[in-house]
């Protein structure tokens, strides 16, 4: 044992301590500087750590604040009409989000309706059945993916998936739903390759792998003992994964999908490139939309200050609450989650 | 070492015969041989890495989920041979539960942990189901304590209250062996007496085998003690004789203490 005592050492631990006679009498005993020192140490370091989250919060309302001035004007011109209005007319100065929310919600679901299915079939296989020696160049390659930089996959999606989508996928896709009520309206109109469904492709592909490399890593907290007790009776590998894997790890799974559904909401570069940026809802997921982030993008430069660059804020705010009420849902439902569970 | 492999009275669930086990390269087994009789307490000692907790994972195949862990020779259970490839597993493993060190109750509540393993193989009505929860959990003698709670978490009892209900849900599917590792090593002795009674309860109806560092409780609780060494079974007889008057000089050093 070293000389230092620390706090909460048992009284047996300290006696051994070489301690003067007459310990009342002395000047300090060393023990208690030393608990002292101790103690400064925490309380600096609990101080800091306190300022360290503070900057957090205080960046948080500094971003919300500054929103929230800049997009004064457009919202007391518009009114709360501006969620609901689909006009975008910069000669006009008739502002509305609607198109912009639409584009944003419906690539985000799209993306999500194909990543997360995919992301948990690649974290199951590599954390269940993949054989040893795949699994790590296979983890590899997707955390590289998700190194993948966001204007790499918008090139890509513009020169290479777009004309081959619009040439092979699309006419096929609506040769198939043939003339299906309903469903062969999202695929009605002239196959241009980019628009609403390439750009929801394209970001399932941006998410993918940081939906499946959070899966994988929760599915690997479940402890082989608990596995295992379900292999003991006998349960298939699908069995055990629905019924032990996924409700261990469900707040992990859920907080990995938000994830996913955050960078797929916010997600600009790549959306651009690829979504048609036509300020206009059309019924067709083949059509030219935009979103918030690619208006954002495409509009700010060029914007006079006034009623247009105070609605690009007012757009802006729109998809800090649209994030906000995501996270939101995402706590009810891991909150729900542990309670079903009866913990 | 050629010592008497077979029990001396019973009829054998169980027949090891010239059972070798690999991880990988190295053998975790050598020519284990030996009979688990019918409806008596069968229990392993020896020291750490003796092979006593891969010698039980044989039993259910256990050892299937990891690749380049592979066992040579035979089990005999009703005259099959237990490793035989063609051998269903997820059958052999209805028919032969286990209940591991760590309790490892299933993140559901208490009355879904029973009734999880009963669903894989039977169909059964609610209040039946009702029924087999209830039997079950009075088996495991953890009835009382869970009757007001069914809808709980499992997680919500204690150690030695989740160890009995991973018994209770081993048996509720009515398997012909229950396979114990080391049930009792994370429990406290109260937890652990109780564990012990239930298994002397339990052997009427069960078949037990159990892995076990206590010695006096394989001494308390087992009809018959293999004593594993280094992947070998060293002595395998009646726990009275074993106990008292071990053949091998190596059984009486660690039974006395002198290793292990």
């Amino acid at each position: 044992m070293s000389e230092v005592a620390y706090p909460g050492t048992s009284p047996e631990g300290s006696s051994k301590l070489p301690s003067p006679p007459g310990r009342g009498g002395s000047a300090v005993d060393p023990h208690a500087r030393q608990v002292r020192k101790f103690r400064m140490q925490d309380l600096f370091f609990h101080q800091i750590t306190l300022l360290f989250a503070f900057i957090v919060l205080a960046a948080l309302a500094g971003i919300l604040i500054s929103l929230a001035i800049e997009a004064r004007p457009a919202l007391r011109q518009f009114g709360v009409a501006f969620l609901w209005t689909d006009v975008w007319s910069v000669p006009d100065d008739e502002f509305g989000a609607l198109s912009a929310i639409y584009g944003t919600v419906v690539t985000s679901i799209i993306a999500l309706a194909i990543a997360v299915p995919v992301s948990f079939g690649i974290a199951l296989f590599l954390t269940e059945t993949c054989p040893v020696w795949l699994r790590r160049p296979l983890g590899t390659a997707i955390e590289l993916l998700a190194g993948v930089p966001s204007i790499i996959y918008g090139i890509w999606g513009l020169f290479v998936f777009a004309p081959l989508f619009s040439e092979h996928v699309q006419p096929f896709l609506q040769a198939a739903v043939g003339d299906t009520p309903i469903i062969s309206g999202w695929f009605a109109g002239p196959p241009i390759g980019i628009g609403i469904l390439t750009a929801g492709i394209v970001l399932s592909l941006m998410v993918i792998p940081f939906v499946a490399s959070v899966m994988r890593d929760v599915f690997e907290t479940v402890p082989p003992e608990l596995k295992e007790s379900a292999y003991s009776f006998g349960c298939t590998t699908w069995e055990v994964v629905t019924n032990i894997v996924l409700p261990y790890t469900r707040v992990g799974v859920i907080g990995g999908i938000m994830l996913g559904l955050g960078r797929a909401l916010g997600e600009t570069m790549a959306v651009t490139f690829v979504i048609g940026n036509a300020n206009r809802i059309v019924g067709s997921l083949f059509a030219p939309g935009t979103s918030i982030a690619s208006t954002l993008a495409n509009e700010f430069g060029e914007a006079d200050p006034g009623l247009h660059s105070s609605s690009l804020f007012a757009l802006g705010l729109v998809l800090f609450v649209i994030t906000f009420i995501v996270l939101a849902i995402s706590q009810w439902l891991i909150r729900r989650g542990i309670a079903k569970q009866g913990k | 070492m050629s010592a008497p492999h077979t029990a001396a009275d019973g009829d054998a669930i169980l027949e090891v015969r010239d059972l070798n086990f690999f991880y990988g390269d190295f053998r975790g087994l050598t020519d284990v041989s030996l009979d688990v009789a019918k409806s008596r307490v069968t229990a392993f000692i020896g020291p750490s890495g003796c092979g006593k907790s891969t010698l039980l994972r044989t039993f259910n195949r256990m050892y299937d989920l990891y690749p380049g862990q592979r066992a040579e020779g035979q089990i005999n259970f009703h005259g099959d041979n237990l490793l035989d490839r063609k051998q269903d597993v997820n059958l052999v493993r209805a028919k032969i539960g286990m209940v591991f060190q760590k309790p490892t109750p299933f993140p559901m509540t208490i009355y879904e942990n029973i009734a999880f393993g009963v669903r894989l193989y039977e169909k059964m009505p609610k209040s039946e189901m009702d029924d087999r929860v209830e039997w079950a959990l009075r088996k495991a003698a953890i009835w009382e304590e869970t009757k007001d709670k069914l809808q709980q978490s499992g997680l919500s009892l204690s150690g030695g209250q989740q160890q009995r209900l991973c018994i209770a849900r081993t048996i509720a599917v009515k398997p012909e062996i229950v396979l114990l590792d080391e049930p009792t090593s994370a429990l406290d002795p109260i937890s652990t007496a109780k564990i012990e009674e239930l298994i002397n309860e339990l052997k009427a109806d069960y078949t037990i085998a159990i892995v076990t560092h206590n010695m006096q409780q394989a001494a308390r609780i087992s009809d018959f003690t293999a004593f594993m060494y280094l992947g070998e079974l060293i002595e395998f007889g009646k726990t009275d004789t074993l106990f008292i008057k071990p053949r091998q000089k190596q059984t009486e050093d660690y039974i006395t203490g002198r290793f292990g």
